[in-house]
């Protein structure tokens, strides 16, 4: 059974036995016995970074599309904090990944040798879990448990912390055990039978009921998402859901109201606010989606279906949990609900639908058109008219063009939208699309950015480059940080204090640097023209799309404010609407 | 329904929290893994949960598991944060609110330095006496007392060493068990 290697080979047959087929990494002095053991093997691929950061989300972005775990390999000290950011980013966003970090050798730890840092005290609570492995013995156990701790439950990034003389060290390899369990880590993926016989009840007799739907449904696998669509239909309510969640009910469909919060649709908003039941699947009751939680849904009963029980009641309070798997509790709804009946609803839901296309014909979304300068929803559409029978993913950056991006792009599938949503990092978007690119080689894959955002990654373009992979990038180019901007105009009296992108690189010539193709847009008429020029490209794009500069992101609900008190598309003197109170707030 | 949220008048996530507040001791089961005791603790000051107390000590030895009794104030709704979070981490196997689940023991360790002389001296003897403390040290003009008991008698004899020429105090901080033949 066991097998005698050196640490390093452990960790990558560690790697190979987990079905690894690609990691996202950087070498440096502490983990040069594992690129030496990278090199004598052909079965895990590593895609070298520019930079740490970029390789932690490149691993995202490859972990949200394919359901995998995205690895990572960084060296000691500067290696390790630079992927701080990817770490956090992931835990916030329950992204299933490991990485793995060199160590000075165990005599000289904390001794502050050269590039020595506390990786396993830095990464703590940037973490779902860490290890400092210390002895060679307790290496294949740690690697094959930091898999299941990352991919099972609520996901999250393990770091496995391996000091160089452990990396030498010889000792016994074993294979993953076919059953994995831990003896205090139990995760709990059934959901309770009594509770979600309650739920059907209570869903079979509500008059105004709302499906509010998160990330859960997608990290619980596509299953998840067709059982989604299943208990829609079947229960003929409307379905909303949070930034993370897009794709998991289709945008097609006419059950489906727009993403809600912050930049939500107001049929989503409003519709969250009067409801009497609502059933929230896989989200968390995050801030951007609550708005005042004193003012949040005030009548209405709510279900909240999580795998993580420290969500239930941290925000909001819930009338009745369930604790378990997305997709396990969908399924037993859909199972209970056809033995309790087999008549729609649809004449008592009546009244509700009736009420939501009320507020669907506010048409929360419009935005003034214009002949002479490319609006960005405008591009947004284009973009997404162009691609639409292509086998797409969508990465985005952090700011207005992300918003915009989750409010234009319609998701039919899951699993086909990345971004950062609770950490809100600008710079997730370029390297996520290189990650989603290696796992999805002929897909099309396109991160929607802004200006100011992209350039915090932007060296991973030569990533791209170097694995031919095409990715492309659409860069909304407002010359502002807009969502900075736009917060400026709305609380601070329009100072606008650091939010120009001053000296902005030419793009054009930028991606020709690195060896891509760059394509500049200004003229509404020529962007169709640009865009196909940009998808037909066999290659790595970076197109820099000129949009208007002081656009505001609409609808919005104003910090302070609750669901029912939206700023419109038209609304006037934006600037007096948020209160001193909501201005302490972000 | 969202009963205990107050009414409009505050803002979005920061609605004024004017549930009352308690005194509640944990017992955490944990494996004895390096860096436990900064998870713990790191898991509380990253979350603004107080702690009050907190001991560690290994309790099975073979199994390599230790006992963390950790007392903390905080409203009701917090306090299940602080278990449900506490729960999440890897290395924690089980967590119980002594407090919640009724009577419990709580005992703490005190080691109290006394300096003086003359009738000073004959009262603290007396009063050690009283609370069953022992001398573990002894000099022409001083005395160490260790005393065991809940922390208000420990505080209780702490007061009354005061005016007697108190030098210093360490307490060991809390263990605390469940009363009755269950494990917890
Ligand atoms: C790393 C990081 N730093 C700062 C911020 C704060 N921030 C949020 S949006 C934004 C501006 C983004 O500008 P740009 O990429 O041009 O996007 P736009 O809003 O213009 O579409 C900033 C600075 C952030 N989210 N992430
Ligand atoms: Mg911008």
């Amino acid at each position: 059974m066991a097998e005698e290697m050196s640490g390093a080979e452990m960790v990558i047959r560690a790697l190979q036995d987990q079905g690894v087929e690609h990691i996202f990494g950087y070498p440096g002095g502490a983990v040069l016995p594992i690129y030496d053991a990278i090199f004598q093997q052909d079965k895990v691929q590593h895609i070298l970074v520019r930079h740490e950061q970029g390789a932690t989300h490149m691993a995202e972005g490859y972990a949200r599309s394919t359901g995998k775990v995205g690895c990572v390999l960084v060296t000691s000290g500067p290696g390790a904090t630079n992927a701080v950011t990817g770490l956090t980013d992931a835990l916030l966003d329950s992204i299933p990944m490991v990485c793995i970090s060199g160590q000075v050798a165990t005599p000289l730890i904390g001794s502050d040798a050269f590039q020595e840092c506390d990786t396993v005290g830095i990464t703590r609570n940037c973490t779902k879990h860490n290890y400092l492995v210390k002895s060679v013995e307790d290496l294949p156990r740690i690697l094959h448990e930091a898999f299941y701790i990352a991919s099972s439950g609520r996901p999250g990034p393990v770091v496995i912390d391996v000091p160089k003389d452990v990396q030498f060290a010889i000792g016994d390899y074993y294979k993953p055990a076919a059953h994995t369990s831990h003896k205090s880590y139990r995760p709990q993926i059934e959901g309770d039978h009594k509770a979600i016989e309650e739920a059907v009840e209570l869903m079979m007799r509500a008059k105004r009921p709302i499906f509010y739907t998160g990330g859960g449904v997608i990290n619980s696998g596509p299953e998840a998402s067709r059982n989604l669509r299943e208990l829609a239909e079947l229960t003929g309510f409307p379905v909303t859901s949070t930034l993370m969640g897009l794709g998991a009910f289709p945008a097609s469909s006419s059950q489906w109201m727009g993403m809600l919060g912050m930049h939500g649709t107001y049929e989503a908003n409003m519709a969250m606010h009067d409801c009497d039941l609502m059933i929230n699947i896989g989200a968390r009751f995050d801030d951007r989606i609550t708005g005042r939680v004193d003012a949040f849904s005030p009548n209405s009963t709510k279900i909240h279906v999580d795998i993580d029980p420290s969500s239930i009641n941290k925000n909001i309070v819930i009338d009745l949990p369930i604790i378990g798997d997305c997709n396990h509790v969908l399924e037993e709804m859909i199972r209970i609900w056809r033995t309790r009946t087999n008549t729609s609803r649809e004449e008592e839901l009546k009244p509700w639908w009736h009420q939501i296309e009320k507020w669907r014909a506010v048409d929360s979304l419009r935005y003034k058109g214009s002949d002479e300068v490319i609006k960005p929803q405008f591009a947004i559409e284009r973009l997404a008219a162009a691609v639409k029978d292509k086998d797409v993913y969508i990465t985005t950056e952090v700011g207005q063009h992300q918003m915009w991006a989750a409010q234009y792009f319609p998701f039919d599938l899951p699993n086909r939208w990345m971004t950062s949503g609770g950490l809100g990092t600008m710079g997730y978007g370029l390297p996520a699309a290189v990650g989603v690119q290696v796992a999805h080689k002929d897909a099309l894959v396109i991160d929607i950015a802004g200006e100011a955002s992209v350039q915090m990654t932007m060296q991973e373009f030569s990533t791209a480059v170097q694995y031919r992979l095409p990715i492309k990038v659409f860069i909304l180019n407002n010359e502002y940080m807009g969502m900075v901007r736009q917060w400026q105009e709305l609380l601070h009296g329009g100072r606008y204090s650091q939010s120009y992108s001053e000296s902005l690189p030419d793009f054009v010539k930028m991606a020709e640097a690195y060896g891509g193709k760059g394509i500049r847009c200004e003229d509404p008429k020529e962007l169709d023209a640009a865009i196909k020029e940009m998808i037909d490209y066999d290659g790595p794009v970076l197109f820099d799309c000129r949009v208007t500069k002081e656009e505001n992101c609409f609808p919005m609900i104003p910090s302070g404010k609750a669901h029912n008190e939206m700023i419109l598309p038209d609304t006037a003197d934006v600037g007096n609407i948020i209160d001193d109170k909501g201005k302490v707030l972000v | 329904m969202n009963a205990n949220i107050l009414p409009t008048g505050s803002v979005y996530s920061l609605v004024a929290d004017t549930s009352a507040v308690e005194r509640h001791t944990l017992s955490v089961l944990v494996d004895n893994e390096p860096g436990i005791l900064a998870r713990i603790a790191g898991l509380f000051s990253a979350r603004g949960f107080n702690i009050d107390s907190l001991t560690v000590s290994e309790t099975e030895h073979e199994q390599g598991l230790s006992r963390i009794t950790v007392v903390t104030k905080a409203n009701l709704k917090v306090l299940v944060q602080i278990k449900r979070q506490l729960e999440r981490l890897v290395p924690v196997h089980r967590v119980v609110d002594l407090t919640a689940t009724g009577k419990s023991l709580e005992r703490e360790l005190a080691l109290v330095k006394v300096a003086g002389e003359g009738d000073d001296r004959i009262e603290a003897l007396r009063l050690a006496d009283a609370f069953r403390a022992q001398v573990v040290d002894a000099s022409t003009n001083s005395f160490v007392f260790e005393i065991t008991g809940k922390p208000t008698k420990i505080e209780q004899f702490i007061a009354l060493m005061m005016p007697l020429g108190l030098v210093e105090v360490v307490r060991t901080g809390l263990a605390a068990i469940a009363r009755g033949p269950e494990p917890m």
